[in-house]
């Protein structure tokens, strides 16, 4: 008995559930909690891939740190409700059509084509089961993906000084108001 | 675990590696020197990229692959990163004046523009999934911080927003379609993706022609295709001008670039179905762009619209999809980096504090005051509308006529109707230049910076079209490694 | 198969059992310690010395009214407090208590998960920690609530950067992500409190930051929020949030322990001929008292230092701990590179 395909399923439903009540919800806080159940839901599944590093990071950096951010942002600007639901209302029934056809058209041809060919190189499927998966990882990252890796580096730099760019506050845009006075 | 660390080639990123440590450079001087001097910073930043381009001459004429056969050196990168290249140091000129203008004078402008850059010098080199997406989200979050650069101005936060939240949605399809090629190959790199595809015989996979749709749609919003180009004339109304140059060139060469990589090295097995789409967006995209051009009375509205339909032209290269279709491609995004920074230098021109300068209008009678300016704005709508002695119509000529060798006789007709459309509102802005008496006192926003770079816009301009032979020799030289033997 | 199934159960019934009779007086602890420090008492009514004085209070909590506001979001409401009490319980699973205890002819592991990611698990979940706070502070709908949420978020974020940074150095000279693995690498004398004192001190700050302790405890500062985030709840919610936060101290010294203290190691116990159940035992109960000591000086520290400004928090954390954590990774990286370890 092959307990691992009920729990994938269970996983996965409980992703897809919680992505729509992501969608659907009108309060964003629940929606944020959503969310943060969606992450759980597909690092469960990343650790039944033999994955416990992405699995681990998924958790720590997508639940614990971004999500934390955007619920520091929601308690801050106090979204109103009732802006969030003119918001959901205003889809025009052509964007359901479109969306549904276009649902219609993957399933069909996701089930129609086959995706079930092993993925992972020769190489990463042969370190990871040598090691554990965080060594494999680390080991591909600064190998194979080297270079990716740097551009990585690179891209969060520019993100970081755009961020701080556009949200820093001048002197003169805050009318002569000191940093000392400010904190 | 013991780690072997590999040596890679590095010569080979030389240029990358130029650009990335002057973009640092660019940031560490921008704090150590006084507000009043930032226009110093922007001067660091030209050099930067004139000694990125000076690393990357040596490398004209090789052809490498390097970090285990991620990052390639070849003709098509190189040809490329010269238009990048070009196209950044141009912006960089005609921005120095302009930041005083608009009163955002900071050096983390430049250091932005450099990392977009590096961007797309990767883009364009990239030969595999995740540096091209990477390198991707490099140059479009660069991009985004700089929409919205102006931050006390309100069109400029919301072209910034716009651009940023369309932007990373489709950043999400493209994502899903290079997850689905994985899947497929379980390869990330584009020559064994090919390989793949055609050992396995995947041709009539429907996840493939899936792949390819979400690939065609997250690169088409890049290009500003049509109907992926919603954003174009709010983003570039409401961007500060040089960025809506800056991203009316660049971001669009280098979706051409990847576009092109990845149809062709990666999904030669599906030809005929990413052709047929191709064409399809082609064809929407020049009629759509000329069409609504037509009714702008907003001159950066108008160029954007314009800037759509000449991606529409520039599809037919890739519908052709051969050794000349690509090379007129290279050659086209070529000339298009020199008249199309050239048209928007223009309102640069025409800014002055608190009012951009951006009515069709505000242009009327500039021939009787500023003859020379008038001239420049002629020469670059002349280009742009494609009509002889301009690099313009070289670039219109190559690609229409690599349609007909290849077949595609109603795409170039379509081409050439679409042009004639075009010289429509190209000329009733001449003609309000020429034809009508001022309305008030004209002010230009003359710089020595400014007017240099609209000199070597003008000169490009036309040089390519007098004399295009050796522009045209390059760009088929640059094709040989994917064609060549 | 079955056997293996059933040493862990009891593994977790005994670790479980401990641990909550220890969070339970923990809060005896610090009202005696806090009454020591200022020359009191504290309570020594109830039982001798006060000892049953933990049960006093759960009672009392237990039989208290148990007001839910009109006003606030019910569902979240009664979740927050649950969400703050779990990840401080569950963190536990990972963390080594002895080495093994021998025992009707096996060898039992004294770590009820060994996770070959035990390391990142116990990451994971500190972060999660800060939800409970921050949907109490939320679905209050009261503002010393949300203020208090607001506050334990960035804080919390700010601070767990320069926990994790400062904990990279562990990993590279332990070079292994399982708990059990960490503790081993500091045989003998090599604490990695002795190796990288910086590494420990910035570590220390960031747990006090995270555990919302003195003088880190902005999102509760009573002078200015009465009781931050978990102003509305009453009876046994508050209880829950107050287990919380000891139950968050418990574990984040049995982390300290692990990581920089030895966690069970004594130097040079193994040499001195012990027999192997006594020697195991012995471990045990100095994992344990090691711990009490780092609990002691969390609430020694409580009841020493002042409160943090706001900015004064946020500069420390990104300013000063953070920089310094970069650098002790260099720093261990040379430690590796200099076989010093």
């Amino acid at each position: 008995m092959d307990l691992s395909f009920l729990f994938f399923y269970l996983f996965a439903a409980v992703a897809v559930g919680a992505a729509l009540v992501v969608v659907l919800n009108r309060n964003i806080l629940h929606c944020a909690m959503a969310l943060v159940l969606m992450f759980f839901a597909i690092a469960a599944l990343f650790l039944m891939l033999g994955a416990e590093f992405i699995a681990a990071v998924q958790v720590l950096v997508y639940a614990g740190a971004i999500m934390v951010l955007f619920l520091f942002v929601i308690l801050l600007i106090q979204i109103d409700r009732v802006q969030m639901l003119r918001f959901a209302h205003r889809q025009s029934p052509l964007v359901v059509i479109i969306a549904v056809l276009l649902l219609a058209e993957l399933l069909y041809m996701i089930i129609r084509g086959t995706l079930g060919i092993a993925p992972g190189g020769a190489d990463a499927a042969a370190a990871g089961a040598a090691s554990g998966s965080t060594e494999a990882f680390g080991a591909l990252l600064y190998t194979t993906y080297l270079f990716p890796f740097e551009v990585a580096s690179v891209l969060l730099l520019a993100a970081m000084i755009g961020a701080i760019l556009l949200a820093r506050l001048d002197k003169e845009e805050v009318g002569g108001v000191s940093r000392q006075d400010m904190s | 675990m013991e780690l072997t660390l590999p040596i890679p080639n590095l010569r080979a990123i030389m240029p990358e590696l130029v650009m990335t440590f002057w973009a640092c450079l660019v940031l560490v001087v921008d704090v150590l020197i006084s507000k009043e001097r930032k226009t110093w910073v922007g001067y660091l930043a030209l050099v930067g990229t004139l000694v990125t381009m000076a690393f990357t001459l040596p490398l004209l004429g090789t052809r490498t692959s390097t970090f285990s056969n991620m990052f390639l050196v070849d003709g098509v990168a190189l040809f490329f990163k010269f238009i990048f290249l070009l196209a950044t140091a141009l912006v960089i000129l005609v921005s120095l004046r302009y930041l005083d203008i608009e009163g955002v004078n900071l050096g983390e402008y430049y250091a932005m523009i450099l990392f977009a850059t590096l961007g797309m010098m990767i883009m364009a080199a990239g030969n595999e999934l995740i540096t091209i997406y990477l390198s991707l989200e490099l140059m479009v979050i660069s991009t985004y911080v700089l929409c919205g650069f102006i931050r006390r101005d309100r069109r400029s936060t919301e072209a910034a927003v716009k651009y940023f939240l369309l932007g990373i949605f489709t950043s999400a399809i493209l994502l899903y379609g290079m997850a689905l090629l994985y899947g497929l190959t379980g390869t990330t790199n584009l020559t064994e993706i090919g390989r793949a595809l055609q050992a396995k015989n995947l041709g009539a996979n429907p996840a493939l022609l899936l792949a390819m749709i979400f690939l065609a749609a997250g690169l088409g919003f890049k290009v500003a295709a049509v109907p992926f180009h919603m954003y174009v004339p709010d983003v570039y109304e409401g961007s500060p001008t040089p960025i809506a140059a800056f991203i009316s060139v660049g971001p669009k060469a280098a979706g051409f670039a990847v576009l092109a990589r990845l149809f062709l090295v990666s999904l030669p097995a599906i030809r005929p179905q990413w052709g047929t789409l191709l064409w399809v967006l082609c064809v929407m995209t020049m009629t759509l762009g000329n069409l609504v051009a037509m009714k702008q009375s907003n001159i950066k509205r108008m160029l954007a619209y314009s800037s759509i339909a000449h991606a529409g032209y520039v599809l037919i290269g890739l519908v052709v999809a051969n050794e000349i279709g690509l090379a007129s491609v290279v050659l086209y995004m070529f000339v298009y980096a020199f008249m199309n920074i050239g048209a928007f230098s223009m309102v640069i021109l025409m800014c002055k504090r608190g009012d951009r300068g951006e009515r069709i209008e505000d242009f009327r009678g500039l021939a009787r005051s500023h003859p020379w300016a008038a001239i420049a704005f002629l020469v670059f709508f002349l280009s742009l509308a494609g009509i002889p002695p301009t690099g313009g119509f070289i670039g219109k000529f190559y690609l229409f006529s690599a349609a007909i060798q290849a077949n595609y006789v109603w795409l170039a007709v379509i081409g050439v109707a679409n042009s004639a459309l075009s010289v429509y509102y190209y000329f009733r802005v001449t003609m309000l230049m020429y034809m009508s008496d001022p309305s008030g006192e004209i002010r230009l926003t003359l710089s020595p910076s400014l007017v240099f770079a609209l000199a070597v816009m003008v000169i490009g301009t036309l040089a390519i079209g007098l004399y295009p032979s050796p522009l045209i020799a390059a760009a088929r030289a640059s094709m040989a490694p994917i064609f060549g033997p | 198969m079955m056997t293996d199934l059933l040493i862990t159960i009891v593994k977790i019934l005994v670790v479980f059992g401990v641990y909550l009779t220890m969070v339970a007086y923990l809060s005896l602890v610090e009202r005696r310690v806090s009454a020591f420090i200022q020359d009191r008492r504290g309570p020594n009514r109830v039982g001798p010395f006060g000892l049953l004085q933990p049960l006093a209070d759960g009672l009392k909590f237990m039989f208290k009214e148990d007001l839910i506001p009109h006003y606030v979001n019910r569902p979240v409401y009664l979740l927050a407090p649950l969400v703050a009490l779990v990840p401080a319980f569950i963190t536990m699973a990972v963390i080594p208590f002895g080495n093994t205890l021998p025992l009707f002819g096996r060898d039992i592991p004294l770590v009820i998960a060994n996770v070959n990611i035990g390391f990142l698990y116990i990451f994971a979940l500190t972060s999660m920690g800060v939800y409970g706070v921050v949907l109490a502070g939320w679905s209050s709908n009261s503002k010393y609530s949300l203020i208090g949420g607001l506050r334990a978020s960035a804080q919390m974020i700010s601070y767990e950067l320069s926990l994790g940074l400062a904990a990279v150095g562990v990993l590279i000279v332990a070079g292994s992500l399982r708990l059990p693995d960490i503790v081993a690498a500091q045989s003998g004398l090599r604490w990695n409190f002795w190796m990288q004192p910086l590494g420990f001190i910035i570590f220390l700050i960031a747990v006090f930051a995270e555990t919302n302790r003195l003088p880190f405890d902005l999102p509760e500062a009573e002078p200015e929020l009465v009781g931050g985030y978990h102003t509305e709840y009453s009876s046994m919610k508050f209880a829950m949030f107050f287990m919380a936060e000891y139950a968050n101290m418990l574990t984040a010294s049995a982390v300290v322990v692990s990581l920089y203290l030895g966690g069970w190691q004594v130097p040079y116990l193994e040499q001195a001929g012990l027999p192997p159940l006594l020697l195991s035992l012995a471990q045990v109960l100095a994992f344990v008292l090691k711990v009490g000591v780092m609990l002691f000086f969390f609430v020694w520290v409580r009841w020493t230092l002042p409160r943090f400004r706001y900015d004064q928090l946020m500069r420390l954390g990104w300013k000063i701990t953070l920089p310094l954590a970069i650098l002790n990774i260099f720093y261990s990286g040379y430690l590796v590179v200099a076989k010093w370890v």
